[in-house]
């Protein structure tokens, strides 16, 4: 029973901290039709600022979280106004070239400034204790994922549906001209939907350093390409599919972990793939996405 | 209100508008006919800026507003109901009118206007939480000129209200562009649909191939040119 609530537990955070990714990648897809393949630098510049600061001797988990957060939504934001602003009306094709490139350009000034090792940061190590509900032992970084995770989807379902930026937003997913039309700045929309993603995203890196413990130039870029699959599960371009993904994606690996025994652990991947391309064959457009026909979306 | 000199726009090697000058008065409503393919909706496109003219000038209220980005000539008071009406399918009914307004910073008033488009049209308010990719064409068209009203525009350029709707809706939708008019606005109308959009027109350019072929009062469109020979460019 012990264990199998702590791999539950368990499972739920992955696709907590896989969601929180995924759903980031999302916002920018569904508007600007950019998989942002740089939002793992932004997870990584959200962790070394945490590592500078702690290094400042600024070491209040309060702080670092805060920082982790502001700094991530303005890495992103810095991102757009630089890097992505000049080639938004290119092919898709070169958006997506331009995010490998700031991805590599971003990774190397981590390796050249800081260092190429991983790096302590023990700043966060607080959130991950061992917390005891009678006869259950649960990880208290888990439960915090996923309950902060629950409260920032919430939190952006609420901003989508109710402020007149979140609308303005989800129409720009399906018609950004009109949008334009209506008066409202395609920048500020952009830098907004920018914004969010990167604030996802540093929330992300601060449950990624609480359990890491340190930092390393490549640490976000494998959570994007989990992230990448789980959008692709959900139906790319949808949050909800996002979301959804995301949990699946957590709940196929712990799933995995736990049902293979241990001489067959190395093919956990391998399988996880499998099951992700079985289901695409199943439903192509993903789960909750839906068929675009050629010619569907306006220009 | 509105003067436009010499526009011309370019996609590529195609010349979509030469040359093009017209002007719309205060509280007048301008109707600019011409067959498909003519440039009319370029020129719309050119006006609020989705496309770039090659060259022109674009005057609103005595300024030149040719190289002003689209959000701003829209908070400059001129605004469009884009052909194919164009409305957020993925949102609601209510959620695409608050957009409409999203250049206002009075939540009361624009309270009241949404009331006022709900009262005027009652399938909108029966359809208000519903997403309004589900409204029938002459609905969405409804709905696409109130979502350009909510947000108090000085000047409506409407491109092609009647595209693809039946007769007696087209006729329900120039009723309502006939009072927007007595109430005061300065319309400019693009239409293939001559007959309509002359019910209520104060003047009328024909533009075809891209080239202005008729400025003049409605009435002597009529007799003096005959429609049909400068659609077909005779």
């Amino acid at each position: 029973m012990d264990y199998a609530l702590q791999q539950l537990l368990n499972a739920l955070a992955f696709g907590a901290e896989y969601s929180l990714v995924a759903l980031g990648l999302a916002v920018v897809f569904s508007i600007m039709g950019l998989v942002n393949f740089a939002h793992g630098e932004i997870i990584g510049v959200s962790a070394y600022s945490v590592f500078l600061a702690a290094a400042l001797g600024l070491t209040s988990p309060f702080v670092a979280v805060l920082l982790a957060v502001g700094m991530a939504a303005l890495a992103a934001v810095v991102f757009e106004r630089v890097a992505f602003r000049p080639v938004r009306y290119a092919p898709t094709t070169t958006g997506l070239l331009t995010a490998f490139g700031v991805s590599i350009v971003v990774q190397n000034l981590f390796m050249l400034l800081i260092s190429p090792k991983p790096q302590s940061v023990s700043v966060l190590n607080g959130l991950n204790q061992m917390w005891f509900f009678g006869p259950f032992a649960v990880s208290s970084l888990q439960v915090m994922e996923l309950i902060v995770s629950g409260l920032t989807i919430l939190a952006l379902v609420l901003f989508l549906n109710r402020s007149t930026l979140g609308l303005a937003i989800r129409a720009a997913s399906r018609d950004f001209a009109t949008v334009r039309l209506m008066g409202i700045k395609a920048n500020r929309v952009i830098a907004t939907a920018f914004a969010i993603s990167g604030a996802l995203a540093g929330i992300a890196a601060v449950f990624i350093l609480a359990r890491r413990g340190s930092v390393s130039p490549d640490l976000g870029f494998g959570l994007v390409l989990k992230a990448f699959v789980a959008c692709v599960i959900g139906g790319f371009g949808s949050l909800p599919g996002a979301a959804v993904g995301g949990m699946l994606l957590g709940f196929i690996e712990v799933g995995l972990l736990v049902a293979l025994p241990q001489e067959y652990a190395g093919f956990r991947d391998a399988l996880t793939y499998a099951i992700i391309v079985a289901l695409l064959v199943y439903r192509p457009e993903g789960l909750l996405g839906q068929r675009v026909e050629l010619g569907d979306k306006e220009i | 209100m509105l003067k436009v000199e010499k526009l011309v726009v370019r996609y590529g090697a195609v010349t979509a508008v030469r040359e093009l000058s017209l002007e719309v008065g205060q509280g007048e409503l301008v109707a600019l006919l011409g067959p498909n393919g003519a440039g009319k909706s370029s020129t719309i496109n050119a006006l609020t800026g989705l496309v770039t003219p090659a060259s022109g000038r674009i005057v609103l209220d005595g300024k030149d507003i040719s190289h002003v980005r689209t959000e701003d000539r829209i908070r400059a008071g001129l605004t469009s109901t884009p052909e194919g009406r164009h409305i957020f399918a993925n949102l609601s009914v209510g959620e695409n009118l608050r957009l409409g307004a999203a250049t206002r910073r009075d939540p009361a008033g624009v309270r009241q206007d949404i009331d006022r488009f709900l009262s005027l049209f009652p399938v909108l308010s029966e359809r208000y939480g519903q997403a309004a990719g589900t409204l029938s064409g002459g609905e969405q068209q409804m709905l696409a000129i109130a979502r350009s009203l909510m947000s108090r525009p000085k000047l409506l350029l409407l491109d092609e209200p009647s595209l693809g709707l039946a007769p007696k809706i087209v006729a329900r939708i120039f009723d309502f562009i006939g009072e927007l008019k007595a109430q005061g606005l300065t319309l400019l109308v693009v239409e293939q649909n001559a007959k309509q959009a002359l019910r209520f027109a104060d003047r009328v350019y024909v533009v075809s191939s891209g080239t202005l072929r008729y400025d003049g009062p409605p009435a002597r469109l009529a007799d003096e040119h005959g429609l049909f020979n400068l659609y077909i460019g005779g």
